[in-house]
């Protein structure tokens, strides 16, 4: 495999394609021949959770691989250098667009965010565009849209996209046009302006395809147990929980409050994509709102304490405040909306 | 002896980088003097966006993600 993948990187990629194609095809047929070697009972209800997990859980570990291999290698054509080389100089409005469009595409590590965030402003990206950037790159992930798409469907992960960049857009451009350059810290602006570069790229398909290997290996291998535990949430409470338990908390029965709220108990959770899933799920089989339940796991990615607490060495306190409510509001303006289409 | 710094405001990945090139730096029996930089200032100074960053003899050799073992070895 390392000869063909070295020599001849197409040919590897199509059959790699090819091969993985072939196993999500056969998971379903494959999952009832083990349920039914076990001989339980057809159409009971041991049956069809068992059913369930082994189909569900294999497809899911296997989309989530494939979007990330696929995003290791986009990932390897925009290193941050080279989005801020593209961003530098914008203007606003077409420049928060394409912001929210590379955070999608640019590796971005939370721990990174201030780093990230000075290298741009010293590059002299604006400041609302670097919010935009820095609104969608956590949130609208690789990760979160591989998960939405194989747990809920097509729709939703679209639908998830689309209102995330336009948060990332909307509110970066907000907080352009509030002219807040003042509220950064000091030593901040007064940083030697810098020329944004790119150095050259040499790598080669067989480098991207590593990386995307890479990419598979660290973040699958961290995710699975989440995923896991996923699915096992949703199977295990299905007939125990009452389906509507959640409903008059965060479901149509809610009080009007239930999406701010559902917001505000986001902001000090602190985990990645994956992590929230688990919730997500459980959240929705019991009778949330779609809406209420987006609205928490935008604000659980997007807003979080630690996150603040870093930014507060480059941001002064009005700029913080302002980023946090302005993007809150748009997360609840998204949670409103899609209640009220659902 | 060689002085390597790695950048990082203290995550997983970074503490994973530090310990990745301790051990590295043990199997080779390379003695290098290894520091950790997590003021933010700091790291800002080495023009690096995406941390973990490595510094090898004052020159950036690596920034975002924890580098591989091969890379590591080039290094020692």
């Amino acid at each position: 495999m390392n000869a063909i993948l070295n020599r001849q990187p197409r040919s590897f990629l199509a059959v790699a394609a090819v091969i993985w194609f072939g196993i999500y095809k056969i998971l379903e047929p494959l999952s009832h021949t083990l349920v039914n070697a076990l001989q339980l009972e057809p159409g009971s209800h041991a049956y069809d959770a068992l059913q369930f997990f082994l189909y569900d859980t294999p497809k899911v570990l296997l989309l989530l691989a494939g979007v990330v291999m696929v995003m290791g290698m986009v990932n390897s054509y925009f290193t941050p250098e080279r989005t801020r080389a593209l961003l530098s100089g914008r203007h606003e409005g077409v420049g928060n667009i394409m912001a929210a469009l590379l955070g999608i595409v640019t590796p971005f590590c939370s721990c990174s965010a201030v780093p990230l965030f000075i290298g741009f402003v010293q590059a002299g990206v604006p400041l609302g565009v670097t919010f935009s950037f820095l609104i969608s790159a956590p949130m609208v992930n690789e990760i979160a849209l591989a998960l939405l798409f194989a747990l809920f469907g097509w729709k939703i992960a679209a639908l998830y996209l689309v209102l995330g960049l336009s948060i990332a857009i909307v509110s970066g451009y907000i907080i352009g046009r509030l002219k807040m350059e003042a509220h950064l810290e000091d030593w901040v602006r007064n940083m030697a302006h810098v020329q944004a570069t790119v150095g050259v790229d040499e790598l080669t398909l067989t480098d991207r395809i590593s990386a995307g290997f890479a990419s598979v290996r660290e973040i699958v291998g961290k995710v699975w147990p989440y995923v896991l535990a996923g699915i096992a949430i949703g199977a295990a409470i299905h007939g125990y929980v009452p389906q509507d338990f959640m409903a008059g908390l965060m479901g149509k029965d809610a009080p009007w409050w239930s999406v701010p709220a559902s917001v505000l108990i986001g902001v000090p959770m602190y985990t990645n994509a994956a992590g929230i899933i688990p919730i997500v799920e459980a959240l929705l089989a019991k009778g949330a709102s779609l809406g209420t339940v987006l609205a928490f796991m935008m604000s659980v990615i997007a807003l979080s304490l630690p996150e603040m607490v870093i930014l507060r060495k480059v941001l002064k306190p009005r700029l913080i405040a302002t980023f946090v409510g302005v993007v809150a509001s748009g997360i609840m303006l998204v949670g409103y909306v899609f209640n009220a289409m659902v | 002896m060689k002085n390597i710094k790695v950048l990082g405001t203290g995550c997983a990945n970074c503490k994973t980088t530090l310990k990745l090139i301790e051990t590295a730096a043990k199997e080779k029996g390379v003695t290098v003097e290894l520091e950790k930089v997590e003021d933010i200032q700091a790291i800002m100074s080495y023009g690096v966006m995406a941390t973990p960053g490595v510094v090898v003899d004052g020159k950036v050799v690596h920034a975002g993600g924890v580098p591989s073992r091969d890379k590591i070895a080039g290094w020692l």
